[in-house]
Order: C-alpha cells, then structure tokens, then sequence
C-alpha cells in the first residue's frame, strides 16, 4: 500500500515537473513559429538592419529598436553594476552583521517593487529633472537608463553579496595579517577571488535590462528613431512588442514576433553567458 | 634562561576576553630575539589566540576586549600611537592551513610590497627571488612564477606563505601550527626552514606536537586554560618540568 501511494506521488511530481518543461519548449516553439517564417519571408537583413519601421505601409526594419535596447541596456549597467557592486562590497566589508540582517532583506523588498511603480517615479520625477536641467523632451534614452540601473541593482547586490561572501575568510586574514588596510585586502584579494560571481551577477542583470518592458515603455518616450544622444526619445524592442501587439494583425503581428525571437536569442546569449563564466568557477575551485 | 639573551616581546600582565569569556588570564612572557620559542598545551588553552594578540589579529573579532600591554622593542603595541598594519608588517603570521590568494606565485610574494606601494618591475622581481629563495622555493618555482599558486602541492604552498611574509621583512614571524596540515616530509622540511630563519627571526610557534616544540624551540611555554603555567629553556620544560601539570602534559597523562 504505501509503495503505491509512493509511486503515484512520484509519478504526479513527474508529470507536474515535466508540464512546467514543457510550458517553456511550447513558448519557445510559438514564438519561434509565428515568427522564423516572417525573417525569412522579408529576409534577416532587412528586418535586423533596416530603420524604417512603418508596419502600415509594409515596412519592418527594426534596426532602431535593436539600437536602442542596446544603449539602454548599456546604460543601465553604467548606472547599477558600480553602484551593486560597491554596495556588495560595502555590505560583505564595512556593515556589521546586525545591520546586515536588515539592510540586506530591505535589499530583497527592493526587488519586488513592480516595474511599473519605478515607471511611475521615472514619469513623474527623473522626466521632468531631466527636461529642466539638460534639455530634450525628459522621456528619454537617459532617463530609461537611469531608471533600469536602479531596476537591476538587487540583482547585482545579491549576487555579487554571495559571490563575496564565498570567499574564504583566509584569504582576507592572510591579506591583513600582511599590513595591508581592508580596502586593501578588499580589491587586491577578496574582489579578485569573487570575481567570476559578480560578473556572473553583471550579465543576469544585463538579461533583466533587456527584457524590462513596463518602466521602460513609460520613461524612455517610445519614438522609433536611432538615438543621437542620451536626451533623445528611444524604443526598445520589448517596448515596440508590448505597444502594438494590441491591434496587430497579419504582417505587422508576425512582425512583432518576430522582435520577440531576436529578443529570446539576445537574452539566451546572456544567460549562457553567465552560465559559462559561474561553470568556470566552479572548475577552478 | 640565560642572561645575554635579549627580549623581543614582552607581554606583561595580559589579559583577553571574548565577551564574557576569559581567554587569557594575565599572561607575562617574554619571547627572545632570534629564538624560536613554542607554545604547547591542549585545545582551547589559548596559546592560539596568545599568538594572535602579538599582531593584533584578535582585533578583528567585535567582541575582544584587553587589558594589559604587549611590548615589542619596548613599544606598546596596543597603545594609541599604533598603526596596526605598519605592525602586521614587523610581526608576519603563517597561518595553519595554507592560505596563498588565488593569484599567481609572483603576485602572492610581491602582495606585501604591492600593499607598500611598491611597483618597479626589477626591484619586485630581484625581492620575489630573494624571498623564494630565504624559503627554499626558488628552484622548484623559478619557472613557475606565473603559474596560480593554488595548484602548488600544500607543503609548497605553506613555504610560498613563508615567502610571502619574508618579503615584507618582518622582525617576528608568528606560525599557528603551520604543519598540522601536512604531512611528515612536508612537516621535516617546513622545520629545516624555521631552524634557517631563526638566525634572522624571533619566531613564536603554537603547535599541538610536542615532539616538533622539543625538536626546534629553544624556549616552550605550556599553556592551560588561560593560564601560562609554565615557561623555560625547552629542554628543561620537558627533561624536569617544575609544574606536575606540565608533567602531566608532556607525559601524555592529559591533552
């Protein structure tokens, strides 16, 4: 008796486990469905290199789009990985464990606060400092950037607060106990010894950058345009997805899929990425 | 002890507390310039953390407190006019299991000097050799001076620490069990070393094997509790100890 209840538990835990699997390879397979067909239809050069995007009069260049996730995405990591790393290192080095205990779960809220509310915050408050102290409309490439480096900051601090946190108190030890002051012993050893897990934590968080969609759609101004300089107006491929997928039909709608299959394959390459470099790590240790 | 041997450290009327345990119970020793002297007695006697007052490591535990002063040339180390990484440089530690950074040979020997401001190429390189050398790495590694230093074989990678320190010409060398996590041909040759240095050195070594403290110390102190029991020329700690709890100790009827 109890190893068939046994069995049926395990094989319940099964199919949920491998539905989930499968849930993701259907996504992954729709997406790549409705939107291979229309690349190769137009032809990859067209879509990925051409500016013109005037889905109305049959033209789907999303070049701009590209450029401009491109930048954001950049910016952000401008904006957040010095600022998470050096708050990581502020936390592991110089915080005593008491406050650590709550400094690091407000960290963690930090990350729950939904997209739209920092969308929101960058509306109302970075928009308009932006339009009165350096020009432009204030909805902007900058103000985007802004925005996500702030977005990505738990993810970095985190990661990069582990990745710290694992080094072993030995090396930090033999550091001091050679004369050397803390920030010493901090950028010579300790950040060396932690360095592929903050790297790691950088690409996760430039994987998060990418794909933001809500905040960004609200604070970077939504103009189809390469950029010619952080105040202007830009749209990012997952703001251009979530914008038109409302009323697209036919082409347009393969279009927008399409986006949706360079996105799923630049947000593969980063997490690959950081993969690789965690493997790498864990190989040399 | 004989009078023509001078003091390197004088620790006088020490005490140490870990919040409200009492590690150290108003310990006075003396450790002579260029001797190696031992410190033995069973685990959690406080012979370890003895060691560590003399390069002021202990301050990095929050809940320490002290009392009492530590001497070294007639200074008080703890006093307010000290800076604790000018002293970390005169009193070096080798630590008990080998901890090299994970850079590679030249980079762990020429830490302290990186740590100094030190950066010209020939002057790093000509004291990498040197400290190689003074500890007897030199041949095995002059090719290998790239090469991380983590992959080195245990024993070579306790003497590379040795290296590390005699880099930053230290005055004391202080070794927390340094060979508890080698083996006996290792453990020989970290030894041989530590006779070798002694001629430049005042080493102070906490060691849990009372043969090793009989084979190269010229002084022992048996620690218990706390307490320094006992402290003496190493050959008359263990032929006629005064104490019977050293007695006790060194005949194996307790540790």
């Amino acid at each position: 008796m109890k190893w068939n209840s046994e069995t049926i538990v395990r094989q319940v835990l099964t199919v949920i486990a491998f539905s989930s699997i499968a849930g993701l390879l259907l996504i992954a397979l729709f997406i790549l469905k409705e939107g291979l067909p229309f690349i190769l239809k137009i032809g990859p050069q067209a879509f990925l290199l051409n500016s013109n995007w005037d889905p109305a009069n049959g033209h789907y260049g999303i070049y701009p789009m590209i450029v401009a996730s491109i930048w954001i995405t950049l910016g952000a990591m401008l904006v957040g990985a010095p600022l998470g790393v050096a708050g990581a290192i502020f936390l592991n080095e110089f915080v005593p464990k008491p406050a650590m205990r709550v400094i690091k779960p407000t960290l963690e809220l930090l990350a729950g606060i939904p997209s739209v509310v920092f969308g929101f915050i960058g509306v109302m408050v970075l928009a308009p400092l932006i339009r009165a102290y350096l020009g432009g409309p204030g909805l902007s490439l900058l103000a985007g950037a802004l925005i996500l480096g702030i977005m990505i900051l738990p993810t970095v601090i985190s990661i990069s607060t582990d990745a710290i946190a694992a080094v072993p108190a030995s090396y930090r030890e033999g550091a001091l106990a050679l004369g050397a002051t803390r920030w010493q012993a901090v950028h010579m050893v300790i950040l060396k010894a932690a360095r592929s897990g903050i790297l790691a934590s950088i690409i996760l968080a430039m994987g998060r950058a990418v794909g933001e969609t809500m905040a960004v759609i609200m604070v970077a101004g939504n103009a189809v345009k390469i950029p010619h300089g952080p105040l202007d107006s830009v749209r990012t491929l997952t703001a251009n997805i979530a914008l038109e997928m409302g009323y697209a039909t036919g082409l347009h709608r393969q279009a927008l899929f399409a986006t949706g299959v360079v996105l799923f394959i630049f947000i593969m390459i980063l997490n690959s990425l950081a993969g690789l470099v965690l493997r790498k790590k864990v190989r040399r240790s | 002890m004989t009078a023509s041997t001078q003091t390197k450290v004088d620790v006088q009327a020490f005490n140490l507390h870990y919040g409200a345990f009492h590690a150290l119970k108003n310990i006075s020793i003396k450790f002579v310039d260029r001797k190696i002297t031992a410190l033995i007695g069973p685990s959690g006697c406080g012979k370890s953390t003895l060691l560590r007052c003399l390069n002021r490591m202990n301050d990095l535990i929050p809940t320490v407190r002290t009392e009492g002063r530590i001497l070294l040339d007639g200074r008080n180390i703890y006093g307010s006019d000290i800076d604790v990484c000018d002293l970390r440089k005169k009193v070096g530690m080798v630590f008990q299991r080998p901890n090299p950074f994970p850079l590679s040979v030249r980079d762990n020997v020429s830490f302290g000097l990186r740590v100094a401001g030190q950066s010209d190429p020939a002057q790093v390189d000509a004291v990498v050799e040197r400290s190689l050398r003074a500890a007897w790495l030199w041949d095995a590694l002059s090719d290998k001076l790239d090469e991380p230093a983590l992959e080195l074989p245990l024993d070579q990678q306790q003497r590379l620490c040795v290296a590390r320190l005699l880099a930053i010409e230290p005055e004391v060398i202080l070794m927390d069990e340094p060979c508890s996590a080698l083996d006996p041909i290792a453990t020989s040759r970290i030894e041989e070393l530590m006779l070798d240095l002694r001629r430049q050195y005042t080493i102070v070594i906490v060691t849990h094997n009372m043969q090793q403290a009989a084979r190269i110390s010229d002084f022992s102190g048996y620690m218990l509790l706390g307490d320094l029991i006992e402290y003496d020329v190493t050959k008359t700690l263990f032929t006629s100890p005064r104490d019977p709890r050293t007695q006790d100790y060194i005949s194996g009827r307790y540790g």
